[in-house]
């Protein structure tokens, strides 16, 4: 049986780990609110912005954009949206695997692919085992505005308005609820599945100017926005992700005290039992 | 009167939304006044401030930075990037932007710098003159 002062030591130390995540997870658990307040705000811009370019799209036909059609794929880009620092469970390991899985299903070489990494987990993992990163975002604030991505959606809409790329897909956790998070793949571009967000919106515009010059500005912003809400979903996701995991942390945390704590006690028991067998045994000899 | 709901949406949420009696906004190619009843219209916007009449008379101001005005006859819902109503601008922010924007322009540095300080710039005084009043 572990020595007495060892195990105590083992409590300690134990109990102040406790601590720590479950302050963390009550940290987390504040970010996951502002994150999930965030990202349901933005839903009614997101959906106002997917009802003009589907109208648009719909009530001109004639009109054709670069960003609307689609055409054979030679390279694909990828966004991945991960988390700047660890200790969210499987967070970033889950959309590792999901992109590293289509990776290999997709391509066979790493000259048909480029990555854009949000995350400093996901930046390292991709760069260090050689893949194409062009362009990567880390540090970001827990609670980010659109400016901060602005640059690379505006990087990764240029490209594929220029060619360098034919399809763009980003991948990001999908926040269900507080324990259930999902790995998402959404195609960016070309925008295809244009359904207007709220139904039975049929109406023929007048442009101003044009057609062409309203698609011109108003698609790349909304791809734009489709990064940002991804990034916002991801951020609420990442801290819940963080909370359960911290969670689970202190729960194991309590467990391993119990047990260390029972065995602690059933160690000083039995010394305190030795002790006496001791006095009486030698009681026993002076007689 | 007639009136038309009006809502202005940004990506940290909804800034405005009302029954009004007209709309006035400024478009990249020029100003329109809009009405209940107004064919369904969509326009890009310039950085400009909102002017808004309520159904009881009175005047409301809203700052865009750019964006999209989409009209139907019931509705009219204007996206931007990010609006402010008058009352609700920081003026000590808007100022120090400026200042910096105007920092920023004097110093001559590349060309991609040089029209995002303007758009700055821009966008500060706009913020400014909507909060002070003067449109």
């Amino acid at each position: 049986m572990a020595n007495l002062r060892d195990i105590k030591k083992r409590i300690t130390s134990t109990q102040k780990t406790g601590h720590i995540t479950k302050a963390m997870e009550m940290v987390s658990a504040s970010k996951k609110t502002r994150a999930e307040q965030n990202a349901k705000a933005y839903v009614p811009y997101m959906n106002k912005v997917q009802d003009v370019v589907a109208s648009i799209a719909a009530g001109a036909s004639d009109v054709s954009h670069p960003m609307l059609t689609t055409r054979p794929v030679k390279k694909t880009g990828y966004i991945i949206i991960g988390s700047d620092r660890g200790l969210a469970g499987a967070y970033n390991a889950n959309l590792i695997r999901a992109l590293t899985h289509t990776i290999n299903e997709r391509h066979k070489s790493k000259d048909e692919y480029v990555i854009f990494t949000i995350g400093r987990v996901t930046t390292e993992y991709f760069k260090k085992r050689g893949h194409n990163v062009i362009d990567s975002v880390v540090g970001l604030p827990d609670q980010p505005s659109f400016s901060h991505v602005k640059q690379i959606a505006r990087k990764a809409v240029g490209m594929f308005a220029d060619g360098t790329f034919d399809e763009l897909y980003m991948y990001y956790n999908h926040y269900i609820s507080v324990i259930s998070q999902e790995v998402t793949e959404k195609k960016v571009l070309p925008i295809t599945d244009l359904a207007p967000a709220t139904e039975g919106l049929q109406a023929t515009y007048e442009f101003e100017p044009s057609a062409e010059a309203i698609l011109e500005t108003l698609l790349p912003q909304y791809a734009e926005s489709l990064i940002y809400g991804a990034l916002l979903d991801g951020k609420a996701s990442e801290h819940a992700a963080r909370m359960t995991a911290m969670k689970a942390a202190t729960d194991n945390a309590n467990e391993i005290i119990r047990t260390l704590t029972l065995e602690y006690n059933r160690a000083r028991q039995a010394s305190i039992t030795q002790e006496i067998t001791e006095i009486i045994g030698g009681a026993n000899a002076i007689q | 009167m007639k009136t038309v709901q009006v809502n202005i949406v940004t990506p940290d949420g909804p800034v405005y939304d009302s029954e009004v009696a007209m709309v006035i906004a400024k478009t990249v190619s020029g100003e329109i006044g809009v009405l209940p009843g107004h064919i369904p219209l969509v326009a890009p916007l310039d950085i400009s401030a909102i002017k808004i009449k309520e159904a009881d008379g009175s005047n409301n101001v809203v700052a865009v930075s750019g964006g999209f005005i989409e009209v139907r006859p019931e509705k009219i819902s204007i996206l931007a990037p990010a609006a402010e109503v008058a009352e609700t601008i920081d003026i000590a922010r808007a100022k120090a932007a400026k200042k910096r924007a105007e920092e920023r322009l004097q110093s001559k540095s590349d060309d991609i710098d040089f029209k995002r300080a303007e758009l700055a710039l821009k966008r500060a005084i706009n913020r400014i003159n909507v909060h002070e009043g003067n449109i």
